[in-house]
């Protein structure tokens, strides 16, 4: 075999090995899930908000974490906005191409690089504290604290993409707007932001994919009550924060439970990536 | 005949101390076609910039001297009222592509905010569609993106766009040289005609466009206005020996 012919041969066993990996991971939480929802049904088990671990009355159901994880990671989405367009909008726009914009750029991508503990450390020595002096809620914990901080760690997901799409909107465009009088502020509103807006809408869908999926955090800060919250400033658990509480003590029907959750989990990011990367292919094809 | 448009001694410079447009001193008159000419670099679409206050976009671009649009200093007024009152076509047909034929026809009082009766947009439409002779191939496909349309087409709905805002004087930067010769045929029968409402500037490297349409011409190099006079006698006998190697061809 000559130089070529193994470096090929290389190359295609380990793109091979990752697609192993991948089918292996959802081999085995397809199998090792079966049992609950032969059990429970698939719709039972995910329209189930009961999670009763006692032995007399065991009885296992999603939809608790679902709309727990629903519940905190759009309420994330909607206070990441704000943020994160500004952001956007400073990078992509208003200081494009300038030093500050660079700046701000690497201080932002600095926030993606802290590791999800630290972030829980900070959220429950720090933003716990100021929850109950705010009076949101008695213990601090839940899905407000979580989601605040769930916010926090998206903001460089959702910005440093949508500043990308700002900034590749045409300049002939912008300078066609303001050769007929437009203000900046004009230009943003009828001309970047609609052009972007496709783009825009897919970094957020991405950064909503980060926030459903983030467990060391919200594990930390949810409060881990396992049935519906009742609103913002109530406990819950997310799909991944009930994994991670739990998976240590279970077995049998509750770890099947646990894994079918997990399986869950893996189909609701994948479909939410997939959304975006259709988004974003269309606007490639334009 | 009064100067719709004088300028006294303009000069653009990008970098400190170098001008690329310097010290030109002119006047336009109204319901003329005035064509700037020059080799790439020359300064002309720089100048032509000046005029709308474009270079207000770009950090570190300077503008000196005077620039009187109907009576009024341009440097000393509010940029978006300079460029409302001369509207700017480009190279490159900029439909904007989010919006509507219909919407980039009003696209200049949407963005300055100035809201219309139904029938006032209509008006303004249809009007602004006639003049460019695009109304009757357009007409049954108002909803649809300007992008859709042909390169040519492109190109009138943006002065058609232009036009709505009724400007004063119309800059026009090279507004052929991205499309086919029968497109740009169609531009240059427009151009004649539009002259009798508007005054015309525009940048073209193409002689014979020049020729063509033009009542005047101004030839530009390196910076400096070299000449500017009747189209006819400037192409027949140019007064200054760098336009005629021009001309000729000696250097471009």
């Amino acid at each position: 075999m000559n130089k070529d012919s193994i470096f090929r041969f290389l190359l295609s066993t380990a793109a091979l090995l990752v697609l192993l990996f991948t089918a292996g991971i959802i081999y085995a939480l397809v199998s090792r899930s079966t049992e609950a929802f032969q059990e429970y049904g698939v719709w039972g088990f995910v329209g189930n908000a009961e999670w009763d671990p006692r032995s007399a009355t065991e009885e296992y159901g999603a939809l608790s974490f679902i709309l727990g994880t629903l519940y905190t990671s759009f309420f994330a989405l909607l206070l990441c906005i704000p943020f994160s367009l500004a952001v956007a909008l400073f990078n992509g726009e208003y200081y494009k191409g300038k030093k500050i914009s660079s700046a701000v750029r690497s201080i932002v991508d600095l926030l993606a690089g802290i590791p999800s503990i630290v972030y829980g450390l900070w959220g429950f020595y720090t933003l716990r504290p100021l929850v109950i002096a705010l009076g949101v809620s008695a213990q601090g914990f839940g899905i407000f604290l979580s989601s605040v901080v769930l916010a926090i760690m998206i903001i460089p997901y959702a910005s440093s993409l949508s500043s990308e799409f700002l900034s590749m909107v045409p300049n002939n465009l912008k300078e066609g707007a303001y050769s007929l009088g437009a203000t900046q502020i004009e230009v943003v509103q009828y001309i970047s932001l609609p052009s972007a807006g496709s783009g825009i809408v897919a970094s957020y869908i991405l950064a909503l994919g980060r926030a459903l999926g983030e467990t060391m955090a919200v594990t930390m800060l949810i409060g881990n009550t396992n049935r519906i919250p009742r609103g913002l400033s109530d406990t819950g658990n997310t799909m991944a924060s009930v994994i991670a509480n739990q998976f240590g003590e279970a077995d049998g029907l509750k770890l099947s439970s646990l894994i079918a959750i997990g399986l869950l989990l893996f189909i609701i990011t994948a479909v939410i990536n997939l959304i975006a990367k259709l988004i974003m292919k269309k606007i490639s094809l334009i | 005949m009064k100067a719709i448009l004088r300028l006294k001694e303009v000069s653009v410079s990008y970098t400190p101390g170098k001008n690329a447009v310097d010290k030109v001193t002119t006047d336009i008159y109204p319901n003329t076609i005035t064509a700037i000419m020059g080799p790439s670099g020359c300064g002309k679409s720089t100048l032509l910039r000046a005029i709308n206050r474009m270079h207000d976009l770009y950090a570190n671009v300077q503008t000196t001297g005077e620039i009187i649009l109907k009576g009024r200093n341009v440097l000393e007024m509010d940029p978006m009222e300079v460029r409302r009152m001369a509207g700017m076509v480009f190279q490159q047909p900029n439909p904007f592509p989010t919006m509507s034929i219909y919407d980039n026809v009003l696209a200049g009082y949407t963005l300055n905010g100035i809201r219309l009766g139904k029938n006032e947009k209509e008006e303004i439409v249809e009007q602004s569609l006639q003049s460019v002779a695009l109304w009757d191939e357009v007409k049954d496909v108002m909803t649809k993106r300007g992008s859709f349309l042909s390169g040519g087409q492109q190109q009138r709905l943006c002065i058609a766009r232009t036009l709505a805002l009724k400007p004063e004087v119309l800059l026009m930067d090279e507004p052929t040289s991205a499309l086919d010769p029968i497109s740009t045929n169609k531009i240059e029968e427009l151009l004649l005609q539009l002259k009798q409402q508007f005054t015309i500037i525009i940048v073209t490297h193409n002689m014979s466009q020049a020729a063509r349409i033009s009542d005047n011409a101004m030839f530009m190099y390196l910076g400096e206005l070299v000449e500017h006079g009747n189209t006819t006698q400037m192409f027949t006998k140019p007064r200054n020996k760098r336009t005629e190697e021009y001309l000729t061809g000696v250097f471009g």
